[in-house]
């Protein structure tokens, strides 16, 4: 079942008028989620009419459907993509055994575990990101925030669903938890250390977006692949709402790259502080937070040995991303994996057994991933004509989880000193001075069609519409 | 002008690659797997797009929706797509080609967004193409302009004849002509051509007379309070006996009927929709009349808003049970429940499922609303019957027994 049925409360595609004590339990919920979006949702938005995408299917021709939403009243929902009658297990030791419609006891702890650790990064963001409204450098801008925000809400739903359906009392209070858990609170923290980072500025935003998200558009694919039928069909559809987050990343670096480029080509500068002085972000300083959202963002793949990735294969509730079109025997219990260690001062590369190394595969795969981004973005300041270019640091820079925490890694890869790093880190990581100076440029542009001085237009609007769209009422 | 000196366009589609966040959206959307990438791009095969724009709502970035016009012989490759940085610019046509161009329209006219056949059944007949074009159209002469729908209905569906005298117009059941609409549009260009679905089986609207019939709906819209008619029905709608009509055609070649003893015809449609599926009907019932009948199953799914505006309604009730069997859908029917064609699918799903299992042909024409409705159904049905749906759209698609054509 494809569409969705919006006649009710909360609007599903999973027949949830059919199973009357979910359906109480959820409508029990709905309220609090309600209440936490209000207290924690976008900053003063909730009277705004805002240009948002609302799915009515799942299917290609009905999961884009625009129009002008009050938040509060977007319609958050639980959908799921369409079932496949054959679905098989097709990894680890149940391979070959169709595919979960329920939990299994025997993995019902730890899949537990991963639909609350991925569920508590969907609220967590929002948090992270409720004051930007204030700064949005356009309209065009300010309405791709809000998307991001509803859709994260409603991937919350989507594991919240499964916290309820699936998992009786405990996933009642855990999905209450989710609600109660905030991003940076001392007591009450999120889970994972970059969801407790602030998203001070748009800069960081989009760098989040770019980074933080395809993070999670890499834990969705490998959860797209899980025997547990329910969790992957979720996941399915939240990978096509992931899309645009990302590209409000890539897009948005790709246009301040491509603005401070024609800055420097006007006025034929290229010192930064020049640039700086002519209100556009110098490239060294995007190079800086580059550097510190990828080295925190590649920290949530977990540790590079890892039991319980091993664990988490081996009975089928996460895979490997594109699991499926992998050509080989999907136990992999005789293979290997060539990760880094430290020995005599130097990373040197050692062979261990890849079950274990499940979290760096998919951690390399990232990276490659993102890698190819970079390059787009080194295209556009190639374009300009300018000989700078981005670079992704090492993967053991800046970690503090796995091998190389503690360590000292320089962005080239080289072990270094503490006085070394000391000396240099000014260099790789974004200073107090670099944050000021990227907030003093943030002041919020509402009038449709401008844009702040510090970033370019985009090529194209949303859904065939004019840059100089109404794509926020302000009322 | 010999058909060689013809030229034939396309509206090719490509991906822009620097718009593009290589994100795999479109890939995994694409019905036909006409998209591919590798490390760099992600690219368009135009050997296999068929221009349904499944792709283009789900793309977050918009660089899914770029077009160029560009002879067919010079399509971009699949090759030449993955080395490029930026888009080509829009390349010029010269305009002594465009004037004996022929537009290759008739996939970009489909809307539909299943997997339909690239290929006719293997017992169609083999269908004449592009014999006259937008430089080049041959005139035909209206013989008949009739309401079909009922004088109180609010919707004003007519059957037009078209009578081609004794110039060659050879179309099967289930191809297209193309109207072009006499004057120009408000920046003084001429209308563009507007395709219409045969009504009337291969040997004319009328047995042995070199002529044809349309189903044209007057499409009347209502924008900003003020009233806008839809130029190419209103101009045929209003057509008097006698009037000439520039027409070229024939087009498509898919959307063909099988011809071969025991070959089976499920007709799902709606609306205007019901064209073809009229058309195949006809050239059947004729077969059966002299004796030649192919020994075959038909089952018609037809919807509209209600009997009074459902094309065909009369005569259809004439025709046997034994001959056709007809599901007549009504969604606007005072007092009864709203039933749409795929409720029908449902209620025979017995006797449908019976049918897929055997030597079937699906055809499925009318508004694009109905498609993704009908689609669940069948989906649902074989799920009942523990057909599993999904390898035999594949297969159905693969020997040209599924067809899809909405609007």
């Amino acid at each position: 079942m494809s569409s969705i049925n919006y006649s009710e409360k909360i609007p599903n595609n999973v027949n949830l008028s059919e199973d009357r004590t979910l359906q109480r339990a959820l409508e029990h919920w709905q309220p609090n989620y309600l209440q936490w979006w209000q207290d924690m949702g976008p900053d003063g938005s909730h009277g705004f009419d805002v240009y948002l995408r609302t799915a009515v299917s799942t299917t290609p021709e009905g999961w884009a459907h625009f129009g002008h939403v009050k938040m509060p009243d977007y319609r958050w929902g639980i959908f799921l993509a369409a079932q496949d009658q054959n679905r098989q297990v097709h990894f680890g030791e149940h391979k070959g055994e169709a595919a979960w419609q329920d939990v299994p006891g025997e993995h019902r702890a730890n899949l537990r575990r991963i639909i609350v650790t991925q569920g508590d990064t969907e609220p967590a963001s929002v948090e992270q990101q409720r004051h930007l409204g204030l700064t949005a450098p356009s309209q065009y801008d300010l309405r791709n925030l809000f998307q991001i925000n509803v859709e994260e809400g409603r991937h919350l739903w989507a594991m919240v669903y499964l916290l309820h359906k699936y998992f009786g009392r405990d996933g009642r209070e855990e999905a209450e938890a989710l609600l109660h858990r905030n991003s940076g609170d001392q007591d009450n923290p999120r889970i994972l250390e970059a969801f407790n980072e602030e998203t001070p500025d748009w800069l960081a935003f989009y760098m989040f977006t770019y980074f933080t998200d395809r993070d999670g558009k890499f834990q969705l694919c490998a959860l797209a692949e899980s025997g547990f039928d329910p969790l992957a069909r979720t996941c399915r559809f939240m990978l096509t709402e992931e899309a645009h987050h990302m590209f409000v990343g890539e897009s948005g670096i790709s246009r301040t790259i491509q603005r401070t480029c024609q800055i420097m080509k006007e006025h034929g500068i290229e010192d930064p502080e020049q640039v700086r002085q002519q209100g556009v972000i110098d490239l060294p300083t995007l190079q800086r937070y580059l550097n510190f959202h990828f080295s925190v963002t590649i920290d949530l793949f977990g540790a590079d040995q890892s039991s319980n990735a091993a664990t988490f294969y081996s009975s089928g509730l996460k895979g490997r991303y594109e699991e499926t079109k992998r050509d080989d025997d999907h136990l992999l219990k005789g293979e290997h994996y060539r990760i880094l260690e430290v020995q005599n001062g130097k990373l040197v590369e050692k062979e261990v057994p890849m079950l274990n190394s499940l979290n760096e595969v998919l951690r390399d795969d990232y990276i490659k991933d993102s890698i190819a981004g970079i390059g787009r973005w080194n295209k556009v300041i190639e374009k300009a004509g300018l000989s700078f270019r981005l670079q992704a640091p090492h993967k053991a820079f800046n970690r503090h989880i796995g091998t190389f925490a503690g360590m000292r890694v320089s962005p080239d890869g080289r072990v270094i000193s503490e006085a070394e790093w000391q000396a240099n880190v000014r260099s790789w990581l974004p200073t107090e001075e670099d944050r000021a100076y990227v907030a003093s440029l943030m002041g919020r542009v509402i009038e449709p069609g401008k844009m702040a001085n510090w970033i370019a237009p985009p090529p194209v609007g949303i859904n065939r519409q004019p840059v100089d769209f109404d794509y926020v009422r302000f009322n | 002008m010999s058909a060689n000196d013809i030229q034939v366009l396309i509206r090719q589609h490509l991906i822009d690659p620097e718009v593009c966040i290589r994100c795999n959206t479109c890939e995994e959307t694409c019905p036909i797997d006409a998209i591919t990438h590798d490390d760099r791009n992600y690219v368009v095969d135009p050997a296999i797009c068929n221009g349904c724009n499944a792709c283009v709502p789900p793309c977050p970035t918009g660089s899914i929706d770029h077009w160029r016009t560009i002879p067919k012989v010079a399509a971009y490759t699949v090759a030449d797509q993955l080395t490029w940085d930026e888009l080509p610019a829009q390349q010029d046509i010269p305009e002594e080609s465009l004037a004996t161009a022929v537009i290759e329209a008739t996939p970009q006219h489909n809307a539909a967004v299943s997997a339909t056949s690239l290929l006719p059944p293997h017992s169609a007949e083999k269908p004449q193409l592009n014999l006259f074009d937008i430089r080049h159209p041959v005139t035909a002469t209206v013989t008949g302009n009739y309401r079909l729908t009922d004088a109180h209905a609010e919707s004003d569906v007519r059957h037009i004849v078209l009578d081609f005298g004794n110039q060659i117009f050879p179309v099967l059941e289930g191809q297209s002509i193309g109207v072009i609409p006499p004057g120009t549009d408000a920046s003084g260009k001429p209308h563009y051509l507007r395709m219409y679905s045969v009504a009337s089986a291969r040997d004319g609207e009328r047995a042995g007379y070199n002529n044809l019939a349309l189903t044209v709906k007057r499409v009347l819209l209502k924008e900003e309070g003020k009233q806008i008619k839809g130029v190419a029905s209103n101009y045929l709608c209003d057509l008097q006996k006698g009037d000439k009509v520039h027409v070229t055609g024939p087009f498509g070649d898919r959307f063909l009927m099988p011809n071969h003893q025991g070959s089976n015809l499920i007709m799902i449609c709606t609306g205007t929709g019901a064209a073809p599926m009229r058309a195949m009907t006809e050239y059947r019932r004729r077969l059966l009349t002299n004796s030649k009948a192919v020994d075959g199953k038909l089952m018609l799914f037809f919807g509209a808003r209600s009997p009074e505006e459902l094309p065909y309604f009369g005569p259809l009730r004439k025709l046997p049970a034994s001959f056709i069997e007809q599901h007549l859908a009504f969604s606007r029917v005072d007092g009864a429940p709203r039933v749409y064609v795929q409720d029908k699918l449902r209620e025979a799903y017995k006797a449908v499922t019976e049918l897929l299992l055997g030597d079937t042909y699906i055809y499925i024409c009318g508004l694009k609303g109905m498609e993704a409705g009908v689609m669940e159904a069948l989906s649902d049905m074989c799920r009942a019957a523990n057909l599993d749906w999904n390898s035999l759209h594949a297969t159905m698609v693969a020997e040209g027994r599924f067809h899809v054509e909405t609007y």
